[in-house]
């Protein structure tokens, strides 16, 4: 029974025993100006209920229009996935009771997507896999529910519920993919290159802005096990809202522990809906799938068929940017780097970052040492994305330019970003109001070369003595004065000067 | 044969959240299979020849350039709620205790 209490298995031993079979599902809230079906403005964050309209709230007699923009970013998406554009289809009402959308039904597409059969191929370690699609299609997204009562703010044990309908009526692309089969233990890090790699795509047609932390992209990650040899695939849970790319692995990784506890204790998986929770990584059980759900479908009468014609789709299809894996190839070749060196980036997040950084005037080297150094240490420690980090390309490119022009050592950078961390403003205003610049004036530095000099009269001997290579402890000594603030070869060579070595 | 069951009404007034007592369910069920298999005479005339169809009209590709239009106030959109708090439209609970 599934009252069995059992533990989750180490991730290593659950491997041994079982293969992962995979599905995602992700939602792309497109970045049109305006709604899907009528003309209410999509901007984020907008006070509650000021972007609504007959039309999105379902009032009686209201009508939707298709929004053309929409449908081209759909076919774009459709086309970058290599996938075929349906010739003719229908948007379908999905009827369920539930108050994130004010009618009632949400208008979806069922069985007639705008498009179907792709791929999408990634890269882990050097491997390629190929990630089949199974449909993309074009829907719109549901208001945000406020939970009250209960302790945590979530549905269960509210009281009552609090509704924005800002963002019901949104353009949401769903892209669903087939099973994902053989990848074996690789399975967290294939979900999270395919979300990585779909983002990049959806990205560079700029057909959202694909904000994981603010939902413009979610991605709903479906997971089963089989025994080891088996063919016969087992009971699937769908582990929904997974809000970052890291969290997708994560969730991949918990759910596949949590599973084969379940099974090697002799229980059974119960196919449902479960939440991941950021702080633990671990999932909990949501809304039972047992009975299964029954929309009742059936074609969008207020909405007449999309019939691409060929030549728009052909057009599309030349306006279609550079792909994300080919670009990739061409910024690694520019930058001279190795294939580990840029999967490395890649699996960061820090491509774009390091792009921009050099766009604003960064050497290359300087922007991706800061972005795969201090910043990925950062925010690996705050466990958060690179891009999450209150740090931008521009500032990191400042930062490198002061340290370029002398004005500040790798020591004082990195305070420097620090402090921009901190929120304490842009670097120039950080290196001031902690005084962060170089001493290299003679005459500070001097005094302090003087004092070094001494308080080690042993050393300072030896340098006068010829033994030179000493000088490093004295340079030691003025930094450590200095609190890392002096210009470290100009000390060096003020206390060999000193000492009547130069 | 009967184009609609009693069962089969039953579990749409059950999806649709319509609270329908035996007797309504009966009397009901009866007349939706009446209503039913006047509808399903159309199969009589359409041969396969013809797709079936969801619109009346012979249109495809009704679109609209993306733009924004106004918006209701908050004032008007949430004049007609039942219920509101904090500028939101409030609803009863929305998950039963065991669920």
């Amino acid at each position: 029974m599934s009252t069995t209490t059992t533990g989750p298995m180490g991730y290593d031993e659950a491997l041994e025993a079982y293969e992962p079979v995979l599905g995602l599902e992700t939602h792309v809230e497109l970045g049109t100006a305006s709604k899907m079906f009528c003309g209410c403005s999509t901007t984020f964050g907008g006070e509650p209920n000021t972007q609504v309209c007959p039309v999105c709230l379902g009032l009686p007699g209201a009508l939707p229009v298709a929004n053309a923009a929409a449908i081209e970013y759909t076919i774009k998406i459709g086309l970058a996935l290599n996938c075929s554009i349906a010739e003719w289809c229908r948007f379908a009402r999905k009827n369920y009771f539930y108050p994130d959308m004010p009618k009632n039904f949400q208008i979806s597409q069922y069985d007639e997507p705008l498009c179907f059969d792709g791929y999408l191929d990634v890269e882990i370690d050097g491997r390629t896999v190929r990630v089949e699609i199974e449909r993309v299609h074009l829907e719109e997204d549901t208001g945000k529910s406020l939970h009250v009562g209960g302790s945590t703010g979530r549905i269960h044990g509210a009281d009552y519920s609090l509704v924005d309908y800002n963002r019901a009526g949104i353009p949401l692309v769903e892209i669903v993919t087939k099973p994902i089969v053989g990848t074996d233990r690789l399975a967290p890090e294939v979900a999270r290159a395919y979300v990585t790699e779909l983002r990049e795509l959806v990205r560079a047609i700029g057909a959202s802005d694909v904000r994981m932390e603010e939902g413009s992209l979610r991605c709903d990650v479906n997971v089963s096990l089989m025994p080891r040899g088996s063919s016969e695939w087992g009971t699937r849970s769908e582990t929904k809202n997974v809000n970052s790319l890291r969290s997708v692995e994560r969730a991949v990784r918990s759910e596949i522990s949590r599973q084969a506890g379940v099974l090697a204790a002799g229980g059974r998986v119960v196919q449902e809906t479960r939440h991941f929770h950021e702080d633990t990584g671990e999932t909990t059980s949501g809304r039972s799938k047992e009975e299964a759900q029954d929309y009742r479908y059936f074609p969008e009468p207020d909405l007449v068929p999309i019939a691409p014609d060929r030549a728009w789709v052909d057009r599309l299809r030349t306006e279609l940017p550079e792909p994300p894996s080919v670009r990739r190839r061409r910024l690694q070749a520019e930058w001279g780097l190795s294939d580990l060196d840029m999967a490395a980036m890649h699996n960061a997040g820090a491509i774009e970052l390091v792009e921009a950084t050099i766009a604003a005037g960064a050497p290359a080297a300087d922007a991706r040492k800061w972005w795969m150094g201090e910043l990925a240490r950062r925010a690996n420690e705050q466990a958060v994305e690179l891009v999450e980090l209150p740090v931008t390309p521009a500032q990191v490119a400042r930062v490198a330019q002061l340290v370029a022009s002398g004005s500040l050592n790798d020591k004082l950078a990195r305070q420097v970003l620090e402090g921009v961390l901190a929120g304490e403003g842009e670097p120039d205003k950080v290196v001031e109001a902690r005084g962060l610049a170089i001493v290299s004036d003679d005459g500070a530095l001097g005094d302090v070369v003087d004092q070094v000099i001494a308080d080690n009269p042993d050393v300072a001997d030896k340098i006068r003595g010829g033994k030179v290579a000493a000088a490093g402890a004295l340079v030691g000594a003025v930094m450590k004065a200095t609190r890392g603030q002096a210009d470290a070869g100009r000390a060096r060579e003020l206390i060999l000067e000193r000492l009547g070595v130069s | 044969m009967s184009a609609i069951t009693r069962d089969e009404v039953a579990h749409l007034a059950r999806l649709s959240r319509l609270a329908l007592g035996e007797e309504e369910l009966d009397h009901l069920a009866g007349q939706l299979d009446d209503i039913i298999s006047a509808v399903a005479r159309v199969r009589e005339v359409a041969a396969d020849d013809i797709p079936p169809s969801s619109h009346a009209l012979p249109l495809v590709n009704v679109f609209r350039a993306d733009g924004i239009r106004p918006c209701l106030s908050r004032e008007d959109a949430l004049s007609q709620a039942p219920a509101t708090e904090g500028d939101r439209f409030k609803v009863p609970r929305i998950l039963d205790e065991e669920a």
